[in-house]
């Protein structure tokens, strides 16, 4: 059993202030097959937990580790880790003039197998993938990214999830910007790829709407670099009946 | 990367002068995408020549020496081709390659050709001083009404310092793409000119792909005339200083020019265009787009665009950009878009240029989907040019070009 650990993790970013700690020592373990929603508020350390695990050169990491089977992946590059299997489905998918999505997923898809997807199963694939996101065939000899609508890129990244096949994949805030529909397609593909792989998710939100369609297994409240909670399911009702109040009140760190 | 862009549209009454610069040099070693293209708009500081008032000769001593301060030499290494602005230039026949093509006439003219001097005259010396020297011209002449395509090879320019003169004429109602497929030794001053007859379409592609110690400088002198289409593609790979500037009139009423450029620059490679496209005629359609690579200590461009929208030139629709993506530190990009129009009754009018480092955002997206460094780098980099190179419109050279792109691209690799 595959197993993404993550141990006394302590992050900080570079900005133009400064480096600032962000990250203060996080544990988490994510076995295969379990799906763990990272909820909190904004500012508490969501999305730089993401970066980190994927190798963003923003992000340094201070201290604290982070293994896959054991292996170091902090030693990794970024195209090393995704090739041991890590996937972060972005926030905010970046736009590649000139590059096709075609052209980008064989591409992907090559670098992470080792050798050329054979030409008709793959084109099947895509094809088949992109349907059930409900995504125009076009969108295959679209520039990656380029001119999609808030929704369609967050299709895309589900759509690279699915046919990329990564053993733990990180959702960075992927409900975020979605009208109902796309939430429920997008999440049928999240649910789907966790069917079809066995894949182990990090499934990071601001909200807990997303967790009507996706069902985690296990809930942890960052606040302030930190897990200030952890539990089951039950968690996140709580958290939709009263918010992050709780954590941050009487605390002198105001986000 | 940064956008400059200004855009004139129709309503502007008298003559208006939009003048947008953009000068970049990247000598920083930082590794985060940056904002480095700075731009600057001047109004009325300088005294306004319009573009077409440029002294013009055909007599090499008509014009002074050189210093380098002149608008058309300031950012040219003139020091480099001084035997092509000051020296004798042999101005014999020189060796090609082509086809025999149906409708396609391909033969040695006398200076005293009656199309010579049609489609321009030169506004400065190296461009006089092949004029001056040239025997006989290339003449490339087009018929009929079915599309044609042909290459002509020329490899054989030698270290001597040459001039050469190529006219090339698509008569009324033709339909051609020519190819001059430039490549081997060269130190070289040559003058194109080029004439599309009335309701003609012409694809005209340079390829410079010279030994890595070649000093070539050519102006495209272009007239295009009536509901007639002119596509017009610069490709600059190899040679030590290269420069191509195109001059495109659109004489005729309707009259359509679409000008391309593709450029990669090495190490120590000089790559320059100066883009001139006149409306002249009512009516007439502009697109001007140029792309650039630059990588390694020294490489250098220089793209200078001037769009003029004379007074008769009544509802032109025109577009001009730049764009310049930098590969490495130690290189330096000039962009400098200008747009003049002289009539307040245009469809529109616009400018863009944008010179811009890596962006470290896209490779991290790349990368994090497994695709290993310099395999994303290449993707990028070729994705950026390959739109240019898409343009043409011709399929072997299409290809011809991708992958000599990907050679460079290996280069950098190393």
């Amino acid at each position: 059993m595959s197993t993404l650990q993550i141990s006394g993790l302590q992050v900080s970013v570079e900005t133009d202030q400064g480096s600032k700690q962000i990250l203060r020592g996080v544990d988490l373990t994510v076995n295969e097959g379990e799906i763990h929603a990272i909820m909190g508020p904004n500012g508490s350390g969501k999305s730089t937990l993401a970066y980190a695990i994927a190798g963003h050169p923003k992000y340094s990491v201070d201290g604290g580790s982070i293994t896959l089977d054991g292996e170091d992946v902090l030693e990794m590059s970024v195209d090393e880790r995704a090739r041991a299997g890590l996937f972060l489905a972005m926030q905010y998918p970046v736009e590649i003039p000139g590059v096709t999505n075609s052209n980008f997923l064989r591409t992907a898809k090559t670098a992470l197998d080792g050798e050329a997807p054979a030409i008709r199963g793959w084109v099947k694939d895509v094809r088949d993938a992109m349907g059930r996101l409900r995504m125009d065939s076009s969108f295959a000899e679209r520039n990656v990214n380029e001119g999609f609508s808030g929704g369609e890129k967050k299709r895309n990244e589900i759509l690279q999830l699915e046919l990329l096949k990564p053993r733990f994949a990180v959702l960075d805030e992927t409900d975020s910007g979605l009208d109902v529909d796309a939430l429920r397609i997008v999440s049928e593909g999240v649910n789907r790829a966790k069917e079809n792989t066995g894949l182990g998710i990090l499934l990071i939100t601001h909200y807990t709407r997303i967790l009507r369609y996706i069902k985690p297994d296990f809930v942890h409240v960052f606040v302030n670099g930190r897990v200030a909670e952890e539990g089951g399911p039950e968690l996140a009702e709580r958290l939709e009946d009263e918010g992050y109040d709780r954590y941050l009140s009487g605390s002198a760190v105001t986000l | 990367m940064t956008d400059t862009a200004g855009t004139n549209t129709a309503g502007t009454k008298g003559l208006a002068t939009a003048d947008g610069e953009t000068a970049v040099e990247v000598t920083g070693t930082g590794t985060r995408p940056a904002i480095i293209a700075d731009a600057t708009s001047r109004h009325g500081v300088a005294p306004v020549q319009t573009r077409n008032e440029r002294f013009t000769s055909t007599d090499v001593h008509d014009f002074p020496a050189v210093t380098g301060r002149e608008a058309a030499w300031k950012l040219t290494p003139v020091d480099r081709i001084s035997a092509l602005l000051d020296g004798l230039l042999d101005g014999t026949r020189y060796e090609f390659e082509a086809p025999e093509v149906e409708d396609v006439d391909i033969s040695w003219v006398t200076r005293s050709d009656p199309r010579i001097g049609l489609a321009g005259i030169p506004e400065e010396r190296a461009s006089a001083n092949a004029w001056t020297m040239f025997e006989g011209a290339l003449a490339v002449t087009v018929g009929g009404e079915e599309h044609r395509e042909v290459t002509i090879s020329r490899s054989g320019f030698g270290r001597e310092p040459r001039a050469a003169h190529t006219l090339i004429e698509a008569k009324p109602f033709s339909d051609a793409l020519v190819v001059l497929d430039n490549s081997g030794p060269a130190l070289l001053s040559e003058n194109v000119e080029i004439l599309v007859g009335d309701s003609a379409r012409l694809t005209v592609v340079t390829v410079q792909d010279f030994d890595d110690d070649a000093r070539y400088v050519a102006t495209h002198f272009a007239r295009v005339g009536r509901d007639a289409s002119l596509r017009h593609v610069v490709v600059s790979l190899g040679g030590e200083v290269v420069r191509v500037n195109p001059a495109v009139t659109l004489a005729g009423t309707g009259a359509e020019g679409e000008l391309y450029g593709v450029y990669f620059a090495d190490s120590h490679q000089h790559l320059e265009q100066q883009v001139f496209l006149f409306h002249k005629a009512a009516n007439t359609r502009g697109r001007v787009n140029y792309k650039g690579a630059l990588q390694g200590d020294g490489a250098r461009t220089v793209w200078i665009g001037d769009v003029l929208i004379g007074p008769e030139a009544v509802g032109t629709d025109s577009y001009e950009q730049n764009r310049n993506l930098v590969l490495t530190d130690g290189t330096r990009a000039d962009s400098v878009p200008n747009l003049e129009i002289e009539n307040g009754d245009i469809q529109g009018a616009g400018h863009a240029s944008a010179t811009g480092r890596f962006d470290d955002e896209q490779l991290f997206y790349l990368r994090a989907r497994g695709i290993p460094e310099q395999e994303a780098r290449r993707l990028v980099v070729r994705g950026f040019l390959e739109e240019i190179v898409q343009k043409i419109g011709y399929k072997p050279l299409e290809e011809r070009l991708s992958a000599a792109i990907e050679i460079e691209l290996e280069e950098s690799a190393r």
